[in-house]
């Protein structure tokens, strides 16, 4: 196992410890400025004309009735756009705004500037488009077919013949998720007076924001600095560009700032959503219980515009078979193009869908063996030393498999009834009607960028006289960084002050994206090592061997007090990179990933089987935390990502009919209520990690990842019947 | 109309919701809007003390009524129980829906100093959050219930537990 | 747009007559209002109307929000009422409200329905009381005519002695009903049963109603034909919320459980 690096038991709020929020405050009296409170004084607002059709052809626009429209300094169509006019986070083939044809519902086609959000909205829609209605392409099997598709990744290994004694063969969907943070899309663009803007929106890649945008409007990247701002939770909905170049053009056409904040309804079709998935999975075993192939084929529809859909697809066909030692495997997997509203990332990236499809195919292997689900998963779970069997890539970082197994299985089921039964207020459900299950579910994920991107976070530390002081563009979105990043900061220096402030684009380099639960880590890395040789410069420099509050010692004495060290103004920029990643060959295999997560989910529900209506009491887990840097933070995200597993199992989806969304608002789109919570109870497996800053592994996604096929499986128990889609709707239970 | 105590009076639009009124008049952003139509709970701020959503209400009637926002619930600087609780017990992440679950808190202990947790939960149901998954924000009110009741708060569940 | 106030009923009335679109808690309306479905040249807000607010016995003024329903109602109709939206949305939104919108899926009609409640709607040129099932016209339409305001809610002088309401969602809060119902019975086994949800318009069941009021105490064999003539007797569709069938089988269902209370 790993050792954490040596830590500083005198630094008070520093690792291990749970020090309260530094936004805390502000955000508890209502001063944190989010992206929606931003104001400029003569400030514009903007709105957004948007396809009413999932696929056409524009004939023509005319905006004469909107620039008619009192109040109005700008309508902007995809003539206006200066550049190459396209963007996209892996490949730019999304405009900037449709020219002449739309391909999802809702795609951009014209934007507005006036003197209130209102008068924007109503011209916006005063806007006159004559579209031509094109039969739209949604079906997934279909776009497969015609091989309209985004990637094809084939993954092979071991010997492709062998059987096994036992075969079990299911087929599984998974819903459209949708992020739904309870802050839309905001933003504010002011110009600089001299061509340039500076942007200040909803992000969690400010780096990747300003590149796009330079990128499509052929601008000079000192043209634009995109700053951190404060934002109402993200989960993946803010890692591609949205109403960013938007606001740019219309802040560089008027010449003043320029806001917009998308509505919800807006919003469900501004963002990208987790992508929805259909999978055919084969499993072979031996009698007793040992895997001997798996075959799979991951089916994701991406929708019209590339967004991170090769991404997502990879993450599903690397993590087919699960953290499972298997030596035949075939997984064939497909992102398909389509006039559905284009998918992207989601807490989980991939690895979500296909844990439904495999965890549900191990529950369905244990009940053809006649074997406790928990014992077989035990017996075929993989270890640091194997093979990923996908990837052929020999896992180097701690992966507590079976301790995750073993310690899931230790806490106690709940003995009593749930004060809240299903049917909650609706009183649908006396006690009697109930019937209790229980479900498990193992997740693994990769940590950081893989297929070898050259992932990495610059950040810097300095001294000053508000203590050391940490600089990065990395996105706090809640999961609380600017906590854990200051006490990496301070357990490293020794020193017990230290903030976090968030610069822009042009202040410092990249930290990458606020995803791929890799902030802790690759952030957290740059600042411990940025502060580790701060430490190390300061001490070489005054000669002491020691570094704390009051400034350098030398056996004990002060030499050289914090003032001094203030004056001479030290600080230290560091860029960390984890260990390097490689491409798949042909048959999907290399050293493709930095570092796994493991979690383990048992979930107790109780269903009402004539209603087909659902409680889920509980959802337990063991996690592999790496090492617990804030416990608190830990918990909070455990018991946060849980919830949206849960929500996807029970009652999340977008619904979309020939490619339009039917429940784009808070209404029809259920998110879990304080009245579905479940209760979690977690123990925190720590082994650290094998280059994780003191041995910290990212903990945000795995709660996310199987807690979902977790319920799913639990409502089998419950009702005896097969399940093959989540969200599992009433209607799939009692009919 | 009264916000936070201060008497304000301004000519607004007819049309214009009370929320737009205290985020872009008063220029009082605590109050966030999430949802526009009712569900998220967001917007939550009292109105002659009971908690209303400001997204589905139009300024105007709230001429002449006592209106407190979240900028109004600490007092002289110094937290209110309900938002040391909600500090101290880790019940904000993003932040977002904090303001919108401490104006129903505040309202649901002005009317129950003791509630149970189903008590709690169903006092704060009309409030969504997508960070927490709840059970901090059930922790931070039995924090200040207790607070406001002059005792000591209850440990928090990872406190003195494994 | 315009906005009025009124203090009293007749300044209200005179708006409407006007053409002014009334506001109550502003649940439905303003949502269609903050989505530029609907821009009202001019509002007449009902809040501030004392007489509305006023409930004496089986009259209940239709400015009474949910949250005195919850506290004061009668059962199933405070049951009803805790279903309303959210504890935020019960203080704001009334009673009249709610028959204004129409919507299929209001949670406080199928009582209105069960225990034939009337509407009484008022104009400048007089009042009228029109029973719930001439009120009720199909989704989201009503007997209003122009100028005219819904006033108060009618309930009998004598309510059935059992009432029970439930309500299929697919949250335990803050949901719009896929199947909601109200079920009766008085000490003679008397029975209605009405729902929502399951309709153009809230609905009564007459042949599982003749049929189970014919059983002094019914048995298992009875109760299970009383949720087969509901399941038979409702109209539901398949939208984005739920199924035909689904609604169809949880009417039933339900509307046997509520039956079983009401029994018990």
């Amino acid at each position: 196992m790993t050792t954490p690096t040596r830590t500083r038991p005198t630094v008070t709020s520093g690792i291990g410890d749970s020090p309260l929020r530094p936004d805390g405050v502000p955000k508890l009296k209502g001063e944190f400025q989010y992206a929606q409170d931003l104001w400029s004084e003569g400030m514009l607002w903007g709105a957004t004309t948007r396809s009413p059709h999932a696929r056409a052809r524009i004939v023509s626009i005319d905006i004469g009735p909107a620039l008619a429209t009192g109040g109005v300094h700008a309508v902007l169509t995809a003539d206006d756009v200066p550049g190459p006019g396209m963007f996209g986070l892996e490949h730019p083939d999304q405009p900037v705004l449709a020219s002449d044809e739309i391909n999802y519902w809702g795609e951009p086609v014209a934007i507005v500037a006036a003197e209130d959000p209102d008068t924007a909205r109503r011209a916006a829609a005063a806007v006159v488009v004559e579209y031509e209605a094109l039969p739209p392409l949604t079906d997934p099997e279909e776009a497969d077919r015609a091989d309209s598709v985004f990637r094809r990744l084939q993954i092979r290994s071991g010997d492709q013949e062998v059987t096994g004694e036992v075969v079990v063969e299911g087929y599984y969907e998974v819903g459209t998720q949708d992020q739904a943070p309870l802050g839309t899309e905001a933003g504010l663009a002011v110009p600089d007076g001299s061509g340039g803007v500076d942007l200040y929106a909803t992000s969690q890649f400010v780096h990747a924001d300003q590149s796009q945008v330079v990128e499509a409007l052929g601008l000079r990247p000192e043209q634009v600095r995109s700053h951190p701002t404060g934002v109402g939770g993200a989960f993946g909905a803010r890692e591609d560009v949205n109403l960013h170049i938007h606001l740019v053009m219309l802040a560089l056409h008027t010449g003043q700032p320029v806001k917009m904040v998308y509505q919800r309804s807006e919003s469900f079709t501004g963002h990208v959503h987790r992508h929805p998935a259909r999978m055919w999975y084969r499993h072979h075993a031996t009698r007793d219980g040992k895997l001997v192939r798996v075959e799979a084929k991951i089916l994701l529809d991406g929708g019209a515009y590339a967004s991170t859909t090769s991404a997502v697809l990879a993450n599903a066909c690397y993590f087919a078979v699960g953290p499972y030692r298997v030596d035949s495997v075939l997984v064939e997997g497909i992102g398909v193009k389509t006039n559905n509203p284009p998918c992207g990332a989601m807490r989980g990236f991939g690895a979500v869908q296909s844990n439904f499809g495999y965890e549900s195919q191990m529950d369905r292997l244990a009940a053809e063996l006649g074997m406790d689900p928990l014992e077989l998963r035990r017996r075929n779970a993989l270890a640091t030393g194997d093979r990923n069997p996908t990837t052929q890539q020999v896992i180097q970082t701690p992966l507590p498999v079976a301790e995750c197994i073993d310690s899931l299985a230790a806490i106690p089921l709940p003995d009593g009834d749930d004060p809240i039964l299903p049917g909650g207020s609706g009183l649908t459900t006396d006690r009697s009607h109930i019937v209790r299950g229980v479900g498990y579910s193992v997740g693994i994920k990769n940590l950081g960028f893989s297929e070898g991107s050259d992932d990495y976070a610059e950040a810097r530390v300095r001294l000053t006289d508000e203590g050391a002081v940490v600089e990065t563009a990395a996105i706090e979105v809640g999961q609380g960084l600017v906590t854990v990043l200051a006490q990496m900061a301070r357990t490293a220096l020794g020193i017990s002050k230290a903030i976090v402030r968030h610069v822009d684009t042009s202040r410092i380099g990249s930290a990458g994206s606020t995803s791929a639960s890799r902030q802790t880590q690759i952030s957290g890395g740059a600042v411990m090592e940025a502060s580790r040789r701060l430490r190390e410069r300061i001490l070489a420099h005054h000669g002491g061997d020691e570094l704390d509050d009051l400034g350098v010692h030398r056996a004990g004495e002060l030499i050289a007090p914090m003032s001094e060290l203030i004056r001479e103004g030290w600080e230290e920029t560091y860029t960390f990179r984890h260990p390097p990643t490689t491409p798949p060959d042909d048959d999907g295999h290399g050293d493709i990933h930095a570092d796994f997560a493991i979690a383990a989910h048992r979930a107790v529900v109780d269903v009402d089987p004539e209603l087909g209506l659902v409680r889920v009491v509980r959802v337990d887990t063991a996690q592999d935390v790496g090492r617990v840097l804030n416990p608190v933070s830990v918990q909070g995200q455990i018991e946060g990502g849980i919830m949206q597993g849960v929500g996807l199992a029970v009652m999340e989806e977008l619904v979309i009919q020939d490619g339009v969304i039917r429940n784009p608002n808070f209404t029809d789109y259920l998110l879990p209520t304080i009245l579905d919570a479940p209760d979690v109870e977690m123990l925190l497996i720590e082994q650290g990690s094998w280059w994780g800053p003191f041995g910290a592994k990212g903990v945000g996604e795995p709660p996310t990842i199987s807690s979902t096929a977790a319920v799913a499986a639990a409502i089998r128990n419950a009702i005896g019947r097969d399940l093959n889609r989540v969200p599992v709707r009433p209607e799939d239970i009692a009919l | 109309m009264t916000v936070n105590g201060q008497p304000v009076s301004a000519e607004v639009e007819p049309r214009t919701l009370l929320v737009h009124f205290l985020r872009e008049d008063l220029r009082l952003t605590g109050t966030h809007v999430g949802c526009e139509t009712g569900y998220c709970g967001a917007c939550t701020v009292h109105v002659d003390g009971e908690p209303v959503k400001s997204c589905t209400m139009f300024a105007v009637q709230a001429d002449g009524a006592n209106v407190t926002t979240i900028e109004g619930i600490a007092s002289n600087g110094d937290l209110h129980p309900v938002q040391e609780g909600f500090w101290e017990r880790h019940g904000l992440q993003c932040g977002y829906c904090t303001p919108g679950m401490i104006m129903s808190s505040v309202a649901l202990l002005s009317k129950n100093d003791r509630p149970s947790e189903e008590e709690i939960r169903h006092g704060i149901e009309g409030n969504l959050c997508r960070c927490t998954g709840y059970h901090n924000i059930v922790q931070a009110v039995q924090f200040a219930a207790a607070r406001m009741r002059g005792e000591e708060p209850p440990a928090a569940d990872w406190e003195g537990g494994e | 747009m315009q906005a009025f106030h009124p203090k009293t009923l007749d300044e209200a009335l005179a708006a409407a007559a006007d053409g002014a679109t009334p506001l109550a808690g502003g649940t439905d309306l303003m949502v269609e209002v903050n989505f530029g479905k609907r821009r009202p040249e001019m509002v007449v807000g009902l809040r501030r109307i004392a007489e509305l607010r006023e409930w004496e016995r089986s009259r209940i003024g239709s400015g009474v929000t949910w949250r005195r329903v919850e506290r004061d109602g009668p059962r199933a109709y405070a049951q009803a009422a805790r279903t309303v939206g959210s504890p935020q949305i019960r203080n704001a939104a009334t009673i009249g409200g709610n028959l204004g919108t129409a919507s299929p899926a209001g949670d406080g009609h199928p009582f209105l329905a069960a225990v034939d409640a009337s509407i009484e709607i008022a104009s400048t040129s007089g009042r009228r009381l029109v029973p719930w099932y001439e009120f009720f016209t199909g989704p989201k339409q009503n007997a209003l005519q122009p100028g005219e305001l819904i006033t108060a809610v009618v309930l009998p002088e004598r309510l059935p002695e059992r009432h029970e309401f439930g309500k299929v969602g697919v949250r335990n809060a803050m949901v719009i009903s896929t199947v909601c119902c109200v079920v009766t019975r008085d000490t003679e086994g008397s029975t209605t049963v009405a729902l929502g949800s399951v309709g153009p318009t809230p609905i009564r069941v007459p042949a599982a109603e003749e049929m189970i009021s014919a059983e002094p105490s019914p048995s298992d064999s009875a109760l299970g034909e009383f949720a087969r003539l509901v399941s038979e007797g409702v109209r539901p569709i398949t939208d984005h919320r739920s199924t035909e069938e689904y609604r169809r089988h949880a009417a039933g269902v339900l509307a046997r459980r509520l039956l079983e209370r009401c029994l018990a």
